[in-house]
């Protein structure tokens, strides 16, 4: 049987080793998907029982169960285990398993990044959890403000732990989330046109392109307030030029737009799950996508929301009030689309549509206690009460968990293989519902009567006894319901027939697979001509197997897929990913290893992991490319394509461009902060302004031009097959270092002003990137001298070009934001 | 809820108003989703009404109405100048509240732990803090502000009829935040002129 011959060979190539070698080398997407989202539910678990532990406290008056120690421990480790170390991870797992099925592709754009941010994951929340269990956990708040997290207030370890192990997190955060955005952009099966693609594709990446302009200001936060803790860097200290309102405004400018990025997977699952339950198509596709393309835009213009308070102009509240309350309009269309996508078909009452009732029951009443705390007079009623604890979890749980619940009974089969049998998930869910509105609706009206966020105990005589003491019972009653999925769950795993494919009669091509999925997902890649493959070809599945589709035949051992034009969908080249490798485990233990030294104030051993990282990020681009050129190779069909070591705009180059755009955001934040500094910190204009000489101003600005310059003569001679010839751009990249390095050592003290820090912080930045510049040309060089670059094979070159660029670009402007002003003055 | 003064009393209008409405709109989507599971869909829907209707225009209408309502509430609850205007300073620190009145002679008059206010005048409440960022906020009486390092932040607040008001910190402020908090005294005139008198503390 030629199904079965395939499938041998295929997994021959893109299997796992059994045992501990293939746990700590797999690259595989389904893996390392599965790995994310059980971890993430672990996570879930714990934060759960910190949940449990608060109600337990504030179920009496007066309670002495915890100390306010103990309990400013609880309430946030709470907070930042369900936000950092639950949420997101979950929806990345799930999204990382589930995207390349959906979109007909056999992997991730870059495995081996998809492997690294998984172990950055699991080593950054591990020592979050280590601080716990030793008592040392961060006990300033899940938004950790300044003062209060700074170094007078908290002078132990523990908003170290959450500096740098969130820090890292989000490493693992903003990889993930380019080689995500570059998956649905290139990887797709041929035809598949951006019009075509399945709808949680849309919400996916929207949601990872937010997070590549949101995560950055909370990274650059995190950076400052370390370097503020770690040497005293006056970045939030009023009485050095600094300013404590700057933490928050970096901190919101992610914070808002965070809750976006958490809900719109969710939406995702429920605009993919619902038409299915409700045997239609999606009413208003394009309608969906406007809707979630405008979100993501808009929730970057409502951060001050959080801020209402913090004594800023009525008319600016007006402004961010009029978006915050904005914003309800595209979740709006979400909802009636959904509603008449229900009215248009014959719903039916299975476990993911019970679930689903429930999102729209919580998640409905969150929005519109959202849109009540979006008005500012009654937002300074509500800020920081008990009101807004309640209208988070409705948010969060109804907008949330209620879809990851009903995905997890929509997909089941999908990860099991088995038939869902038991009813359990019924009484689940209605332990959950009712645990979940007792433990928050009321919470509503005692936050309403006074009861503020944070506090661990209450006079008995104000009232809330019976408030608190219902939420608490709520509590546990909630959680015997996620118990109870739990067990429903695990039972499903071991006790339940096979199940038949494609169960629900959905239309997109994750189904058209056996499951549980081999690990290359298909035998060959489908030709898509509309938005329900499944429906439209009814035997596709099986033809797929059968290896009638394009790559249906496995080529030297290639872990071969297709790339695609990015709106079009039209067949483009070749993807050879790379195997199974230990790369990605070292490379992330070394990051850790970084990250440990400043923990343990070790900073003279900091430039050790520095420098074996950049021997491995040299090792991990090095393994890839081929010393002649292949041309284009039959794909089946009787069509051809190049590999993408032969075309000019591989994954790689489109990588490159999503992480300069996070990388950019961090810049334009730093910027940010420096204009708020100047403008609103109470210490300015500082005592003292830069007096680094014109000399490394005038050298600098001429090293960018020669090296952008130097980059281009570099290109064009090896179009012409002239070799690459870097000498230019190499003598700018070392004299902009020089000039860059002279303004340093004429810098004042950045411990004495917040002024002389931002300038320190920016030169350092402008140096960080002018080395990352140079080493990538030093890179290509060498590779060319090695053989591997041709006129055809020229991606490195444009890739080192790109960086060149952004180094240049952003070093002029930095020199420019320095010299400026202190020149005028 | 229970407001004890006129921007308590604004702030608890606009709960009622916005409850009310989103009641009925909660009850609405209810509705439509409870009667999709009745009605026998043919999947002739049109998109037009539902999203175009439901989703964009009937919000539309709705939040810019709030958004009006909300914004001239806003300006009456700002801090104006006039001439019966009292001022006080708040000043917060860990854990502790100290309210600072300047008298009509210059000289100033503090009480720790207790902010003594007229009835029927409006207050300026000036927050500072001498460490970290707290927050002012006294539920029947008004919103809250924080106080913070290095700004000046004004709340104004006005209590109708004489009586006593819980105050609390409302931003997390380290381990004695939940402990952090004071009582408000509101005056009737005789009582105020004891009180700045220095008698009636």
């Amino acid at each position: 049987m030629k199904a079965l011959r395939l499938h041998r060979a295929f997994e021959a190539i893109w299997g796992t080793p059994r045992g501990w070698r293939g746990t700590v080398c797999s690259v595989n997407h389904s893996t390392l998907g599965i790995r994310l989202m059980v971890t993430a539910f672990a996570f879930f678990l714990i934060g759960g029982v910190l949940a449990m532990l608060i109600r337990a406290q504030l179920a009496t008056p007066h309670s002495a169960f915890v100390g306010p120690e103990a309990y400013a421990q609880l309430f946030t480790m709470h907070g930042s285990i369900m936000m950092f170390l639950f949420a997101i991870p979950m929806f990345e797992g799930f999204a990382i398993y589930m995207l390349p099925k959906m979109l007909g592709t056999r992997d991730f754009a870059f495995p081996r990044l998809t492997a690294y941010g998984w172990w950055c994951y699991l080593f950054g929340g591990s020592m979050l959890l280590v601080a716990m269990l030793a008592g040392l956990a961060p006990d300033a708040g899940w938004f950790m403000y300044t003062p209060l997290s700074s170094k007078p207030y908290s002078p132990g370890i523990n908003s170290d732990f959450w500096l740098l192990g969130i820090t890292f997190v989000e490493i693992s955060a903003i990889v993930t989330a380019v080689d995500i955005v570059v998956t649905i952009l290139k990887m797709r099966a041929p035809g598949m046109s951006l019009d075509k693609m399945p709808l949680f594709a849309w919400y996916m990446l929207v949601t990872t392109m937010m997070m590549l302009v949101g995560f950055p200001p909370l990274i650059l936060g995190s950076i400052l307030l370390e370097l503020e803790r770690a040497f005293g860097w006056p970045f939030f200290d009023v009485t050095r030029g600094g300013d404590s309102l700057l933490w928050q405004h970096l901190f919101w400018l992610f914070g808002h737009p965070e809750v976006y990025i958490i809900f719109l997977p969710a939406a995702g699952a429920v605009s993919t799950i619902l038409p299915v339950m409700a045997r239609t198509a999606i009413l208003g596709y394009g309608w969906i996508v406007g809707a979630v393309i405008a979100l993501g835009f808009l929730s970057f213009g409502l951060w001050v929301h959080h801020m209402f308070t913090v004594g800023i102009p009525h008319m600016a509240l007006a402004f961010f009030s009029a978006a915050s309350t904005l914003v309800a309009i595209p979740t709006g269309v979400q909802i009636f689309a959904w509603l008449g996508t229900l009215w248009a078909g014959r719903p039916q009452m299975k476990m993911p549509m019970l679930y689903l009732i429930g999102f729209f029951i919580v998640f409905v009443m969150g929005g519109l206690t959202g849109v009540m705390v979006a008005v500012v007079p009654f937002d300074w009623q509500a800020h920081d009460s008990a009101f807004v604890t309640a209208h988070l979890h409705y948010v969060l749980f109804g907008g949330f968990v209620f879809p990851m619940l009903a995905a997890a009974y929509y997909w089941l089969a999908h990860f099991t293989g088995r038939q869902y049998q038991y009813r359990l998930g019924v009484s689940a869910f209605w332990l959950i519902l009712i645990g979940f509105n007792l433990t928050f609706l009321q919470m509503h009206i005692v936050g309403l009567l006074g009861q503020a966020r944070r506090i661990e105990t209450y006079p008995a005589e104000i009232g809330w006894t019976a408030y608190n003491l219902v939420s608490s019972i709520g509590g546990f009653i909630l959680a015997f319901g996620i118990g109870l999925f739990l067990i429903d769950i695990l039972l499903q795993f071991f006790h339940a027939p096979k199940s038949k494919r494609n169960p629900w009669s959905a239309g997109t091509l994750e189904w058209g697979m056996t499951m549980p999925p081999p690990s290359y997902n298909i035998a060959s890649i489908p030709h898509v001509e509309g938005r329900e493959p499944l429906h439209d070809r009814p035997d596709l599945a099986l033809s797929l197997a059968r290896g009638e589709g394009y790559l249906g035949e496995p080529r030297n051992g290639w872990r071969e897929t297709l790339a695609v034009g990015t709106s079009s969908g039209k067949l483009d080249h070749i993807v050879v990913l790379p195997g199974n490798t230990t790369l990605p485990i070292w490379t992330a233990a070394v990051t850790g290893s970084f990250f440990l030294l400043m923990l343990l104030k070790l900073y003279w051993l900091t430039p050790l992991p520095l420098l074996a990282l950049v021997a491995m990020a040299w090792r991990w681009a090095w393994l890839l490319g081929r010393k002649e050129d292949v041309g284009a190779l039959p794909i089946g069909h009787a069509q051809s394509a190049p590999t993408h070591a032969e075309v000019q705009d591989p994954p790689g180059w489109w990588g490159s461009i999503f992480l300069l755009t996070a990388d950019g955001t961090f810049f334009v934040s730093l910027l940010f902060g420096y204009a708020f500094l100047w403008t609103v910190a109470p210490a300015w204009p500082p005592p003292q302004l830069f007096d680094g000489g014109v000399l490394s101003l005038v050298t600098g600005v001429g090293a960018t031009a020669l090296a952008v310059i130097g980059a281009r003569v570099a290109s064009r001679r090896l179009q012409r097959g002239n070799g690459a010839g870097g000498g230019m751009v190499l003598i700018g990249l070392v004299l902009l270092i020089a000039a860059l390095s002279m303004a340093i050592l004429g810098a004042p003290s950045p411990t004495e002003h917040a002024y002389n820090a931002v300038v320190a912080v920016l030169l350092a930045y402008a140096v960080f990137h002018a080395a990352i510049a140079l080493l990538m040309q030093v890179f290509v060089v060498l590779r060319a001298r090695a053989g591997f670059l041709s006129a055809r094979r020229s991606a490195e070159l444009r890739i080192a070009q790109l960086w060149t660029d952004y180094a240049a670009g952003s070093a002029a402007i930095v020199l420019l934001a320095i010299y400026v002003p202190a020149l005028t003055a | 809820m229970d407001p004890a003064g006129p921007s308590a009393e604004a702030i608890n209008s606009i709960w009622w108003a916005m409850l009310a409405g989103a009641a009925a709109i909660f009850l609405l989507v209810g509705g439509l989703l409870a009667w999709a599971f009745v009605r026998r869909g043919d999947g002739t829907v049109s998109a037009r009404t539902w999203i175009v209707g439901g989703g964009l225009i009937f919000p539309t209408v709705v939040l810019l109405m709030l958004l009006a309502y909300g914004l001239v509430i806003g300006e009456r609850l700002l801090p104006r100048s006039g001439p019966d205007v009292v001022e006080v300073e708040a000043r917060s620190s860990r854990w502790q509240w100290t309210f600072h009145h300047r008298r009509a002679d210059g000289s100033v008059l503090s009480t720790p732990g207790v902010l003594h206010i007229p009835a029927g005048r409006p207050v300026d409440v000036v927050l500072t803090t001498q460490d970290v960022i707290h927050a002012f906020w006294v539920p029947r009486l008004a919103g809250k502000m924080d106080a913070i390092p290095g700004h000046r932040n004004v709340l104004r607040i006005e209590a109708g009829a004489p009586g006593t008001h819980p105050g609390i910190c409302a931003e997390y402020c380290g381990i004695g935040h939940a402990r952090h908090s004071f009582r408000v005294v509101v005056h009737d005139e005789a009582g105020w002129a004891r009180f700045l008198a220095g008698e009636g503390a």
